[in-house]
Formats: C-alpha cells, sequence, structure tokens
C-alpha cells in the first residue's frame, strides 16, 4: 500500500512542477509583451504632452532633448490656444455635431435594429446585408455625391452639413453591430412581453433597449467616436473658422504653410482627445461587451 | 377559466406540414399535456393557442370565442416557457407585476396579487431579487409566478422542467401538479418527457409527425395503446415489440416468435384475435410484464429459457437484457432472481397484458 502510494506521488509531483515552471514563462513572456506594448502606444502622447508643456523657444531649439523638459514647466501653449485661436468655437461646434449625430444615429439604428432583426417581413435579410454594405463604400468615394446634395440643400460651410453625412457613416455600423445584439436576446422574452400584453413599441422600450444595453452603449461610443474623429467631409463641406470642427479646424489655424506651431497643435490635440478618453474610461467595459455580443451572434 | 378547443388546425412552415388536421376538445380545468417526440409539432400547436404563431387552416376556441386572429395579449392566456423568458433587468417584483402594470391594473391590487403569487409559490423571499440571483428552480417558480398572477382562463407551458436537472424536475413536476390543483385552471403542457405526461395529466394527447395518434387518461395509454406508436413511446423502459406469428392451436390460439419460442394466446384473448389467425403481426409486452416464474395461476407453457446478454441493476429491480430472433427484449425481474451477463435465466412471459399489432396499419387489434 504504502509503496502503492510513493510511486503514484513521485510522476504527480514532477507534472506538478512543469506546470508552476510553466505559468511563469507564461507570465514572464505576457509582461514582456505588455510592457512592450504599453511603450509603444504610450509614447505618442508621452510626446505630446511634454510637447505641449514647452516654450516655442525650447521646442525650436534642436540641441535640446526633445524627450524631456529642460527649461520647466508652461501652460503658455494652453493660454494661447484658448485665447489666441478659435479653438473653443472649434469645440463646441465638434460638441454640438457629435450630440446631435450621436441622438440621431441612435434612434435611426435602435428602431432599424429592432425591426430588422425582430419584426418578420418580407426582404428583411436582404435589407440588413444591404444596410451593412453601404458601410463598406469609404467616405473619400462618398464625399463627391454628397457635395452636390449638401450644396443642394444650401448647407455648404455650415456644421449642420455635418449633422446630415455623418450618420451616413454611423448608421449602417451601429445598425448592424444592434442587429447583432438584438439576436442575441433570446425570441421568448419579447413573446413573453406580447402574452404580458406589450405591444412592439412597448417591447422595445421596456424590455429591449434595457436588455441590449451594452450593445447600445458600444454604438454609441462608435458613434460618438466616428464623429468627433471624422476629417474628409469637414475640410470639403466646412470653409470659415465659425463653422469648422476640431479635427480641421486645429490643423488649419496652427499650421501655416511651412509653419508648425507645435506646442499649441499638441495642446490642441490632447485636448481634442480628452472627451473621447473621458467617454472610453467610463464606458469601456460595456464597450467591450457589446462587441462581443454582436460579434458571436450577428 | 375555459374551454380550448381546436378544429382541424393545420400548420405549413414553407413546404412542411408541421400540424396536420388536429382536433381536440379541453375542457375547463382540465390538465392536458401534450406529449410526443421532437418535431411532432406539440410546441407548435401550444404556439398557436398561444397566438405566437398563425394558423395555417382551421379553428382555435378559447372560451366559446374562435381566437384565429386574435392577438396573444388578448387571449387571456398565460405561457410559461423552457428557458423561463424572464426579463433580466426587472426584479421578481417586477417581472410578475409587468403584465399588469401593462394592463394598467391599480398598484394595490397589483402588490396584493404578487404577494398571493409568491406565496403559493413560496418565493415571498426572492421578490427583491433579479433572475440572475436565482437557481433554476426558483427561475422556474417565478416564471410559474408570473403566469398566476394574471389569473388566466388558460396557463400554457412549454417544456418547462426541460432546463432543470433530474432531481429538481421531479420537484418542480410536483409542484406544478399541487399549484393546478389549488387554482385549477384548464392547463395545456407539452413535453417530450413521458414521465412527466404520465404523471402531471388528466389526459394525454400523444402526437407524432403532425397528428394526434391518441388521446386518453394516463392509464389508459399505458394499458391500452391504440397504434404501435403510442405503445411504443408510452412507458419506460418501452414496450418489448417484435414480430411473430398467430397460429390455430387446437381451439386456441399460439403466437410463434421463433422456431423454438411459441406462446398460447390467454383464453381472455383467442375471441379477439381469432380472426387474424395464420398472419404475420407485431408482437408487444412490457418489461414488467416479463419476469422470474412467479404468480400461482401461471401458465408453465408461457415459460422459457433465455441466455442474458446485459443486466441493469436498479436497486428495486433489476432490468435483464436478451435477444429473440435478432430483436432486443428487456424483462423486469426481482434482483435477486436475476443471473449475470452470458448466464442462461428461466422467464416467464404474463400473455395475459399482451398487444398484437396489425404490421400493415399498425393499429393494435
Amino acid at each position: 500500500m504504502t509503496a502503492s502510494v510513493a510511486i503514484a506521488d513521485r510522476p504527480r509531483l514532477a507534472v506538478g512542477a512543469s506546470l508552476k515552471r510553466n505559468r511563469r514563462w507564461a507570465l514572464v513572456t505576457s509582461y514582456v509583451f505588455l510592457i512592450l506594448f504599453a511603450i509603444f502606444f504610450l509614447t505618442p502622447p508621452y510626446y505630446m504632452i511634454v510637447t505641449s508643456l514647452k516654450t516655442d523657444a525650447e521646442v525650436a531649439h534642436m540641441a535640446t532633448n526633445p524627450w524631456i523638459i529642460a527649461n520647466g514647466i508652461t501652460f503658455e501653449q494652453y493660454r494661447l490656444l484658448f485665447q489666441g485661436t478659435d479653438f473653443l468655437i472649434y469645440f463646441k461646434n465638434t460638441v454640438i455635431v457629435t450630440l446631435c449625430v450621436v441622438a440621431i444615429t441612435m434612434v435611426v439604428s435602435v428602431l432599424a435594429a429592432f425591426s430588422l432583426s425582430r419584426m418578420r417581413f418580407w426582404g428583411s435579410g436582404i435589407l440588413a446585408t444591404g444596410i451593412f454594405l453601404t458601410y463598406l463604400v469609404p467616405d473619400t468615394l462618398l464625399f463627391i455625391p454628397l457635395f452636390q446634395i449638401v450644396r443642394g440643400l444650401g448647407l455648404l460651410n455650415s456644421y449642420w452639413s455635418m449633422v446630415l453625412v455623418y450618420p451616413t457613416l454611423t448608421v449602417p455600423f451601429c445598425t448592424w453591430i444592434m442587429i447583432g445584439y438584438f439576436q442575441s436576446i433570446p425570441k421568448e422574452l419579447d413573446e413573453a412581453a406580447l402574452i404580458d400584453g406589450a405591444g412592439h413599441m412597448q417591447m422595445l422600450l421596456k424590455i429591449f433597449i434595457p436588455v441590449a444595453l451594452p450593445g447600445i452603449i458600444a454604438a454609441t461610443i462608435f458613434a460618438f467616436t466616428v464623429s468627433w474623429a471624422a476629417f474628409v467631409y469637414p475640410i470639403a463641406f466646412l470653409f470659415s473658422a465659425d463653422q469648422q470642427v476640431l479635427t480641421v479646424g486645429t490643423v488649419t489655424s496652427l499650421i501655416k504653410a511651412d509653419v508648425y506651431k507645435w506646442g499649441m497643435l499638441m495642446a490642441g490635440a490632447l485636448v481634442a482627445a480628452a472627451p473621447p478618453l473621458v467617454v472610453y474610461a467610463f464606458l469601456m467595459d460595456y464597450y467591450i461587451a457589446g462587441l462581443t455580443a454582436g460579434a458571436t451572434k450577428g | 377559466m375555459a374551454e380550448v378547443a381546436l378544429h382541424n388546425v393545420t400548420k405549413r412552415f414553407d413546404e412542411v406540414d408541421a400540424v396536420r388536421g388536429i382536433s381536440l376538445n379541453i375542457p375547463d380545468k382540465e390538465f392536458v399535456v401534450l406529449v410526443g417526440p421532437s418535431g411532432c409539432g406539440k410546441s407548435t400547436t401550444l404556439r398557436m393557442i398561444a397566438g405566437l404563431e398563425e394558423v395555417t387552416a382551421g379553428d382555435i376556441v378559447i372560451g366559446g370565442d374562435v381566437v384565429n386572429d386574435v392577438p396573444p395579449k388578448d387571449r387571456d392566456i398565460a405561457m410559461v416557457f423552457q428557458n423561463y423568458a424572464l426579463y433580466p433587468h426587472m426584479t421578481v417584483f417586477e417581472n410578475m407585476s409587468f403584465g399588469l402594470k401593462l394592463r394598467r391594473i391599480p398598484k394595490p391590487e397589483i402588490r396584493a396579487r404578487v404577494e398571493h403569487a409568491a406565496k403559493i409559490l413560496d418565493i415571498t423571499d426572492l421578490l427583491g431579487r433579479r433572475p440572475k440571483q436565482l437557481s433554476g428552480g426558483q427561475r422556474q417558480r417565478v416564471a410559474m409566478g408570473r403566469a398566476i398572477v394574471r389569473n388566466p382562463k388558460v396557463f400554457l407551458f412549454d417544456e418547462p422542467l426541460s432546463n432543470l436537472d433530474a432531481k429538481l424536475r421531479v420537484q418542480m413536476r410536483t409542484e406544478i401538479k399541487r399549484v393546478h390543483q389549488k387554482v385549477k385552471t384548464t392547463t395545456v403542457y407539452v413535453t417530450h418527457d413521458q414521465v412527466e405526461a404520465m404523471t402531471l395529466a388528466d389526459r394525454v394527447v400523444v402526437m407524432n409527425a403532425g397528428r394526434i395518434e391518441q388521446v386518453g387518461r394516463p392509464h389508459d395509454l399505458y394499458h391500452m395503446p391504440k397504434t404501435r406508436f403510442v405503445a411504443g413511446f408510452i412507458g419506460s423502459p418501452a414496450m418489448n415489440l417484435l414480430p411473430g406469428r398467430l397460429e390455430q392451436n387446437g381451439e386456441g390460439l399460439k403466437l410463434r416468435l421463433s422456431e423454438e419460442l411459441a406462446f398460447p394466446v390467454p383464453e381472455s384473448r383467442v375471441a379477439r384475435y381469432r380472426q387474424s389467425a395464420g398472419k404475420d403481426l407485431t408482437f408487444g409486452l412490457r418489461p414488467e410484464h416479463i419476469t422470474e416464474p412467479r404468480g400461482e395461476g401461471r401458465d408453465p407453457r408461457s415459460e422459457f429459457t433465455a441466455t442474458l446478454d446485459v443486466v441493469e441493476p436498479m436497486g428495486m429491480e433489476t432490468m435483464v437484457y436478451f435477444s429473440v430472433n435478432g430483436a432486443e427484449i428487456c424483462a423486469r425481474v426481482e434482483p435477486s432472481a436475476a443471473t449475470g451477463p452470458g448466464e442462461p435465466m428461466r422467464l416467464y412471459a404474463n400473455l395475459n397484458h399482451m398487444h398484437l399489432i396489425d404490421p400493415e396499419t399498425d393499429l393494435v387489434l
């Protein structure tokens, strides 16, 4: 009996030790790659912060180390950006455009996704695929016909034209994400709601939207990001500073011919990046949950 | 409270006939179980009663009104689903009161109804919890509670116990029966589990390939099946079915199963089977009617010896399996009487419980 226990124990110990060693190596490898990944992606923001806290003279001085602040921290670039340029107008315009685009996108996409995923009607499958295909057409191709439409509507050089054209990018993708999410909700849930006495609108508002909240938030973040960071449409449709949005406004007002105001550019880019950063930080968990559900069920 | 009636109800999905012109009357307060294998049309029938599927042809009548074109919410029915279908973002109380709120029932009445149903189901302590904080059995109780609070004309259950483990399934089965005895609402219950059907139902409806095979009390279905399908489907382990030939044996009849094996047909059955003499038929006998030789009045000519293939001790009894002419036969014997696999065992077939099936019509003679 004793001998058999001893024999049985020996190989088990060896296996245990090998597993421990494997796990240690896996952890070490993971950390190495995670650190490299973090360095790679955090270097640009670090460079931007450092540059935005320097004086123009220090930025221009080729002999100083660009990775450190040698002559002391200054917020001069931020003061100049807010007081000496139209940055705050761009910011306000971007906020208005983004809020409107997100609102329009979510209303249209939620209704479209609900009807396409749950209300059986002739051609709903083809329509769902068609919506996704429109997303595949790049905005660099679409902006020429859209230019004609926007001009025809008298919205050229008005940021309201952005409210009109951004949904052509956001609605198809958001609808697609939410079709996937809505399809992952068990069919019995809407049947239970139907039997409980809910109509389609009550079913959407009281069951689908609360249950699909992660998917809806993921779609909202996507619409927000696209709208906040779009570049091609504003550079094509908006000309004057009072109508400009952050992405194009910052570049056109801070780069004059071959003169780059690096300090202010970096400060502007950092301030512009702050709202998406805050949105992502608070809603990241929902974003991942939403994308995962869409990916597996869509 | 209401009667439910189906008149020649048909359901066609594209080219497939899921339900083929079934007719059924369910009196008020009756507990009816639709049972059958997967794809037999039982769930589709239930969903048509609920209004979740349109009827292709025929009429569905609830409480005297044809409801073919009435939406589910106006049929005054409540349904319990296989996967519970509880609203995950609502508490148990909100889940149970959702239907009542939509019907604009006053808040004090909603509270009273929910608390009453919670008391019946013993879930009063769970009213503040969300579905994910509940066990499978608790979720099923909440789903039943959601149906009870509505005080509907008809309860519909769509395989409600399929997602539970074996032990819980037995508990919940008793629970459902207890609730029905208390609230006495007309109930249509769908399951593929014939034990569930037998234990719960006032009447069982056996369905196969979109048609009703037989409707009857559980006892009648078990002892007097009308078709080969019902004979084989009801009962666990299933009835032994094997080919045989009915031969004249003087004044009586003899059932020949193989060259060596033939049993005399009991006198009480001779008149019934006489006109089938000389025909090839299917012989059916339940495992509990093949035992070790026992009973005072047994006919020794129905004893035989078989070499056992498999022996399954179940505690109270032992199932033994052997072959006759290539067909596997199951017998239910006393544990102390069973021999081992590969060994011969003396057995007795009690033909007073035999069934003979015409292989051409599949009807029991």
